[in-house]
């Protein structure tokens, strides 16, 4: 009897075992997971914390206020608001289309032996430390914009109506649109080597009976690829949105920090981050610390809009795909 | 190598003559000729890996897609040869369609997936259009199960309806020549079925070459077959000929079964 029931016994202990080992797992996984959420609520309690005293002092008029006065302690958001959002938007409108270039050519057109080097340079350009391409954007391509583009590009758009007056005043080198370039660079290697991952996610058999009714390489791109890979592209730019929006060290280089807005591109400004960068080591405690604080939660909240746009349409492109 | 290089009855669409194919330094296929009669149906048979899918894929330079693959000899089409650098790909991949082993529905909708192929080389009313896809499914056997969903996801249908409606999209476009992979690997038998009742009606208005690894289905469908066996044409006839009374030892033992 005793030997008939002993590896029925031992079999019981071990499945005993093997759930309490699963049920470890389970809770320490468990455990990692929560100090993510644990670090993000505790984030924006302390923000909003620390941001209190501002918002009760100028209320929620410290979003659309246009002032930033030190010695009066007086703080508006708006010029930083202002300035992240137009050097993001910037930096998307030059990196998304030389990023699909990248990408197409590296999926699409490339000749083999290329395409490893290439990518690879690519994937290099997304580990250069912000800083180099500040230290490059103001010392290097400040001068040449000042000297070479930009008096070129006030002659090219004459006394064109609003646009004129994007590019007006003195040509200096630094300001906004030269933020929004060397941004642009920095986004372009994210941006594109996630476009060309989704691009090589495309069934070859897919293109090939595209290719077999008679369409050319751009004809399949635009109808098979580029449908085929709407969410993967909107998720590269969305990516490629939050790194441009929290940037700070090279925006600070080159943005020219001056907290005011000019309609001219050409103008200094600031952004969310650099104005933190700036002016958190002198700032006194009081209404000058909070504001800074207030300023980084807004930024919290802008970059969590732009992710929450950016599920949202890719919830609504699978949706009208059909899938 | 006893290798029939005319076609019994009818007149050649396509003649292939001592075609060689290498994907980089492999010969995938060596010397084929042979002729292709228009209005018929030609199968090939052979093992895996025998060049058949390869042969195929010249007739539309397919392999144009990828480096370091090249053929080299002719195929002529209309009194031109097809391998040749200046001749324009879209138009021959016009002319001569393609369906692939697995159903690739494009990513839009039913209508947009025929449309698409038709918009590419005409300019048609939207009537017309219309006119074009409902043709096209009914050609393909697969209007009276699409028509009240045209607007729905190529994706949603099933696979053997999927692969129907790829071959509607191909002829949606007109070609002389419909080049079909194993069309009918991946699907059941009742799809098989559909399929094969269609390559039969097809072959009217169509030339229509058929690579396939079942040879009851090429027996059933097909007026000529190919036997392929590594990389070269081994023997090539009349279907009831060829299966009946094979010429070659090697083309005996494959179909009978007895190969190695």
């Amino acid at each position: 009897m005793s030997e008939a029931t002993t590896p029925v016994d031992v079999h019981a202990a071990q499945v005993r075992k093997f759930k309490l080992q699963d049920m470890f797992f389970h809770q320490v996984t468990l455990v990692f997971a929560f100090i993510v959420l644990a670090a993000l609520v505790g984030i924006l309690i302390s923000l909003a914390i620390e941001a209190m005293p501002v918002f009760r002092e100028f209320g929620l008029g410290f979003l659309w206020t246009n002032v930033w006065n030190v010695p009066e302690d007086q703080y508006g958001a708006l010029s930083a608001i202002y300035g992240t959002v137009v050097t993001s938007v910037i930096a998307l409108i030059i990196a998304v289309p030389v990023s699909f270039g990248i990408a197409l050519f590296l999926t699409e057109t490339c000749p083999v032996w290329l395409r490893r080097p290439l990518g690879t340079a690519i994937e290099l350009l997304a580990g250069v430390p912000s800083i180099i391409y500040g230290i490059w954007g103001l010392f290097v391509f400040a001068p040449l914009f000042a000297e070479h583009v930009q008096p070129y590009l006030q002659e090219l758009v004459g006394d064109t109506p609003i646009i004129s007056g994007w590019f007006a005043g003195p040509p200096i080198g630094i300001g906004i649109l030269t933020a929004g370039i060397v941004l642009s660079l920095m986004v372009i290697p994210f941006v594109a080597s996630v476009m060309r991952d989704v691009f090589e996610t495309v069934p070859p058999q897919l293109k090939e009976s595209a290719y077999g009714v008679g369409c050319t390489t751009w004809e399949v791109v635009t109808n098979i690829v580029l449908p085929y890979t709407r969410v993967g592209v909107i998720g590269g730019i969305m990516l490629g949105l939050g790194r441009a929006l929290g940037e700070t060290m090279a925006v600070t280089f080159v943005i020219g920090n001056a907290n005011r807005i000019v309609g001219s591109l050409f103008a200094p400004g600031t952004s969310i981050a650099s104005t933190l960068a700036n002016e958190f080591g002198e700032a006194d405690p009081g209404l000058h610390i909070s504001s800074l604080f207030a300023l980084g939660l807004v930024l919290f909240i802008i970059t969590f809009i732009v992710l929450a746009i950016s599920q949202w349409l890719i919830k609504r492109g699978i949706a009208k795909q059909g899938i | 190598m006893s290798t029939s290089q005319t076609t019994a009855n009818g007149e050649a669409i396509l003649s292939i003559r001592d075609l060689n194919f290498y994907y980089g330094d492999f010969r995938g296929l060596t010397n084929v000729s042979l002729d292709i009669a228009k209005s018929q149906v030609t199968a090939f048979i052979g093992p895996s890996g025998c060049g058949k899918s390869t042969l195929l894929r010249t007739f539309n330079r397919m392999y144009d897609l990828y480096p370091g693959q090249r053929a080299e000899g002719q195929i002529n089409f209309h009194g031109k040869n097809l391998l040749d650098k200046k001749q324009d790909v879209n138009l021959v991949r016009a002319k001569i369609g393609m369906v692939f082993q697995k159903p690739t529905p494009f990513p839009m909708t039913i209508y947009e997936n025929i449309a698409f192929g038709v918009r590419l080389y005409e300019k048609l009313s939207s009537s017309d259009m219309d006119e074009r896809v409902e043709w096209a499914l009914r050609k393909a056997a697969i209007w009276e199960e699409t028509k009240n969903k045209l607007q729905q996801s190529g994706l949603s249908l099933s696979g053997g309806q999927q692969q129907r409606l790829c071959i509607a999209r191909t002829i949606a476009v007109k070609p002389e020549i419909v080049l079909l992979d194993e069309p009918t690997s991946a699907l059941d038998p009742i799809s098989t079925a559909k399929i094969e009742e269609l390559i039969n009606e097809l072959k009217n208005e169509y030339t229509i070459a058929i690579v396939t690894h079942n040879m009851q289905q090429a027996a059933r469908i097909s007026d000529f077959t190919a036997f392929m066996y590594l990389g070269e044409l081994i023997e090539f006839g009349n279907t009831d000929k060829l299966f009946v009374k094979p010429t070659q030892k090697q083309t005996e033992d494959y179909i009978t079964g007895r190969f190695g």
